[in-house]
């Protein structure tokens, strides 16, 4: 939370609409995503419970386990699934993509809310030992949707990846809402806020939205209240239909929990899609596409090693795989944070409050100065620049300009006259070999521009040794791992 | 200095609950009133034995909690089969796992028999058993559903624990039975953290019970739930020393009831006015302003633990803290939202120690104007302010 974000929440507040915290969608949004709301049976592990998925708004489809303790109903559940998801997922590993090149689009998971993102990693947990022969035979399609779900589950551990998207966290980074973040969890009660109903306030709408009778709770866990006044009495009708054999009265007791849970999952289902097209609304931000193909390389690696006959993620990461991704996350956090603040000016007002960056107009430009101090005579244009906002950068400052991130500017003086400042800046890069900087390639006088110390440079991969190398303090070289028997018949009571 | 109950104070603590039965403190509410020792509402409440759910309902403003009964069932269930037959499972578990060389096992189950004992009989027979188990280690092992007492804002509290409390080398173990899964040696940790400081509560009450020594209960506490995601139990240990310092610090900071009930006038109550039939008769609206008399302290982190969180929250719109206690930071701790706003626009002179946050203010105002333009919702009064 920065001072501008707190400031949009009190904003809202005040106004009783949300406020929006980003002007650039910094988010890859399919044209086609799969949007997926799992609810799993309060009190269990991963019982799931239902599940209401599609690609098309008009035609979600739902998956209900009528006996959610029942271990076979669970791997029939999982193998519906499978269809579906497996479905998707092969329309986009179609032709082998060309060289050097990943698969030209990638699927794409809509969730509304972490707690469905957790849900969905551990469905992948509980699925993808099994195996297709022996005792404990399950479809074939299980396992592999395990596999599936688990890695969707793990990506979502990569920062700036959108595989497995939860909307509410979405729209969260998008908008500030009139209450707390906490608040923001509930999807529809952070929908009110952004798009309230007419004749409503945000406020409003957000608190008829936390009535879980008029509001069902996106999941994945159900309203207690449904649990005990009726699913709890429609499960038991399924029970004791099953139990007496009685097919006319079981197919009346399993369209009755059908129909139950539609109606606690279609009003999120209506939802899902209310933010997709608000986020669609918004334009796309520069640096999408580059963290997007990230994505699909991810995905195109990911179905190389399945179709190789992969071998399902292991219980746990070894020491070394564990700290070489703790690694690179922190390294594209840093990433992420550059590239947004470059594509957002939204962002980049951040910096600019706290001093970090500054943007204001050329005031004057000399692209012939050249700098004789050294052995070589070489080309350091000067550029002067205005301010409003306060610079707090001392001489000799290396900074960027998001329009020229090839460009480095330092920084020669500040001068503090009474309302603006005057900061001129030494160029280097980026202006090909020729006397005169060319046109275009520096910033002219009377160009908005904007300087920060914000800078997106390589930086190498730390060292790590090789897995067999594991130092002794971590536990030594771990073992190979392979899938026992035990994997496969583990428990899912 | 002994915190025994004075006449006059349980009297008034009876008169602020009415006519309704007391409802007994546990570890959970012991919890959620240490995170939030500020709170006089929650703390004289508790202390009152009010039954807040009912008293937020009443007011117009139902308590978010509710328990699915499938969870209640699946805790239930879970809990019985550890324990089942002198807590067979239970013992095998914690000699394999925490390599606990247990001998013979005594299990005493100190679970209210007649339903008619007093919590401080059963509170003695607690006390009775586990001190001379602490003297002599052959007459117990387990004890199953002790009752406790813990000081709080200097009055008697009872817990009720479903707990064993595990006697081994002289020593107690808190061990506390959950029903969310250990999924690869790992669980929500959310819910490890409030399985954590329930259990820290348990080992200061336990230790209070033994005459306040530390070496005879340990800080280490066995936390016992279903493995992956079958329904066979796997143990953990958590180490409770960092809550336990929490909790005594919380402890104290909770005001002494009594002086709370100094602040407040003497007719004041929260009771339903129940008819016979124990339907509330009570004007809603003036029993929301009895409890308005009591000052809260609200945070957005109520709403995950206290019944009477919509209430508080309602009351709080307009303050800065009920966005989230960063947000209030962020602001400077400026209290609230219109003299944020006020800051931001210059109309409202700071005093001499906001100079400093109404200037970032501005200029944060400033810079949202110039970057969402004009005629974007919410964002006419930066213009017309700045």
């Amino acid at each position: 939370m920065t001072l501008l974000t707190a400031l949009a929440r009190v904003a809202a507040a005040e106004t009783g609409r949300a406020q929006p915290t980003k002007t650039r969608r910094h988010l890859h949004l399919s044209a086609r995503p799969l949007v997926l709301i799992p609810l799993q049976l309060a009190g269990e592990a991963c019982a799931p419970l239902a599940v209401m998925a599609g690609e098309d708004r008009a035609k979600p489809l739902q998956l209900t386990v009528y006996e959610p303790r029942d271990r076979a109903r669970r791997f029939e559940f999982a193998a519906g699934l499978a269809e579906t998801v497996l479905g998707y997922i092969d329309g986009y590993a179609g032709a082998d993509p060309a060289d050097g090149e990943p698969y030209p689009d990638a699927p794409q998971l809509l969730v509304p809310n972490a707690g469905a993102a957790a849900f969905t990693r551990m469905l992948g947990r509980s699925t993808r030992f099994r195996q297709v022969t022996g005792e404990y035979a399950v479809p074939a399609a299980v396992p592999l949707l395990g596999r599936w779900l688990s890695y969707f589950g793990e990506r979502t551990e990569v920062t700036g990846s959108a595989l497995l998207t939860p909307l509410t966290a979405a729209l969260a980074d998008h908008w500030a809402t009139g209450q707390s973040a906490m608040e923001d969890a509930n999807l529809a009660a952070l929908l009110g806020w952004i798009d309230p109903p007419d004749g409503m306030t945000g406020l409003e709408a957000a608190r008829a939205a936390e009535d879980p009778v008029r509001c069902p709770p996106a999941g994945p866990v159900t309203d207690p209240s449904f649990d005990n006044e009726v699913l709890d009495h429609l499960v038991r009708v399924v029970r004791n239909a099953t139990a007496a054999g009685d097919e006319v009265a079981l197919a009346r007791a399993q369209a009755a929990m059908d129909a139950a849970l539609r109606s606690q999952l279609e009003p999120t289902w209506e939802l899902m899609w209310r933010a997709v097209d608000l986020l669609r609304a918004l334009p796309e931000a520069a640096s999408v596409p580059e963290r997007w193909k990230s994505d699909r390389w991810s995905f195109t690696n990911q179905v190389g090693w399945l179709r190789e006959g992969g071998a399902p993620q292991p219980r746990r990461d070894g020491a070394v795989a564990a700290a070489r991704r703790l690694a690179r996350l922190e390294r594209e956090q840093q990433r992420l944070a550059v590239q947004r603040a470059y594509d957002d000016p939204l962002v980049m007002a951040e910096y600019r409050l706290t001093g970090e960056a500054f943007a204001g107009t050329v005031t004057a430009a000399d692209p012939a100065r050249l700098d004789t101090s050294g052995k070589r005579t070489t080309l350091r244009p000067v550029i002067v620049v205005e301010t409003a906002d306060e610079v707090v950068l001392e001489p000799g400052a290396i900074l960027r300009s998001p329009d020229r991130p090839a460009q480095d500017a330092r920084v020669m003086t500040v001068t503090v006259t009474e309302r603006r400042t005057e900061v001129t800046l030494e160029l280097k890069g980026g202006m090909g070999r020729a006397k005169v900087a060319p046109p275009g390639s520096m910033p002219e006088p009377g160009d908005e521009v904007t300087f920060t110390t914000l800078r997106d440079d390589f930086q190498p991969a730390a060292a790590f040794p090789e897995r067999e190398d594991t130092p002794w303090t971590h536990g030594g070289p771990p073992q190979e791992y392979v899938p026992t028997d035990d994997d496969a018949r583990e428990d899912w009571s | 200095m002994s915190p025994g109950p004075r006449p006059p104070v349980q009297a008034r603590l009876d008169q602020l609950r009415g006519r309704a039965l007391p409802v007994n403190h546990n570890a959970r509410t012991i919890s959620a009133l240490a995170a939030n020792p500020g709170c006089a509402r929650r703390a004289l409440m508790d202390a009152a034995g009010v039954d807040k759910q009912q008293v937020a309902g009443h007011a117009g403003f139902p308590a978010p909690f509710g328990q699915s009964q499938f969870a209640i069932a699946r805790g239930n269930a879970f809990e019985a089969q550890v324990k089942e037959g002198g807590a067979a499972q239970l013992l095998t578990l914690l000699r394999e796992h925490l390599g606990l060389d247990v001998g013979q096992a005594h299990y005493h189950d100190l679970n209210d028999v007649g339903g008619s004992e007093s919590a401080q009989v059963r509170h003695h027979r607690t006390r009775n058993l586990l001190t001379s188990a602490s003297a002599d280690p052959s007459t117990g092992t387990m004890f199953d559903h002790p009752l406790l007492r813990l000081a709080v804002g200097g009055r008697h509290a009872y817990l009720e624990p479903d707990l064993i409390a595990l006697h081994h080398r002289g020593r107690f173990h808190v061990v506390e039975i959950k029903s969310f899964a250990i999924i690869d040696g790992q669980a929500d940790p959310a819910k490890v953290a409030a399985a954590a400081i329930q259990s820290a509560v348990y080992v200061h009450a336990l230790r209070e019970l033994l005459g306040g020594d530390p070496d005879r209960v340990h800080h280490e506490t066995v936390l016992v739930a279903p493995r992956d995601f079958s329904s066979q139990p796997a143990a953990a240990t958590v180490d409770v020393r960092k809550q336990l310092t929490v909790l005594h610090r919380q402890l104290e900071r909770i005001a002494s009831v009594e002086s709370l009930l100094d602040l407040y006038p003497a007719g004041l109550t929260f009771d339903l006015d129940p008819d016979p039939g124990g339907r509330p008769r009570r004007p809603p609206g003036e029993l929301a302003a009895a409890i308005g008399q009591v000052s809260a302290s609200y945070a957005p982190e109520c709403l995950s633990a206290c019944e009477l969180c919509f209430l508080c929250r309602d009351e709080a719109a307009g303050t800065t803290g009920a966005l989230g206690k960063s947000v209030r930071e962020d602001l400077g701790g400026v209290e609230r939202t219109g003299q944020v706003l006020g800051l931001a626009r210059g109309t409202l002179p700071p005093s001499p120690e906001r100079e400093e946050i109404a200037a970032q203010l501005t200029r944060g105002a400033r810079l949202r104007a110039e970057l969402l333009g004009t005629g974007l919702p919410g964002t006419e009064f930066l213009e017309t302010g700045v």
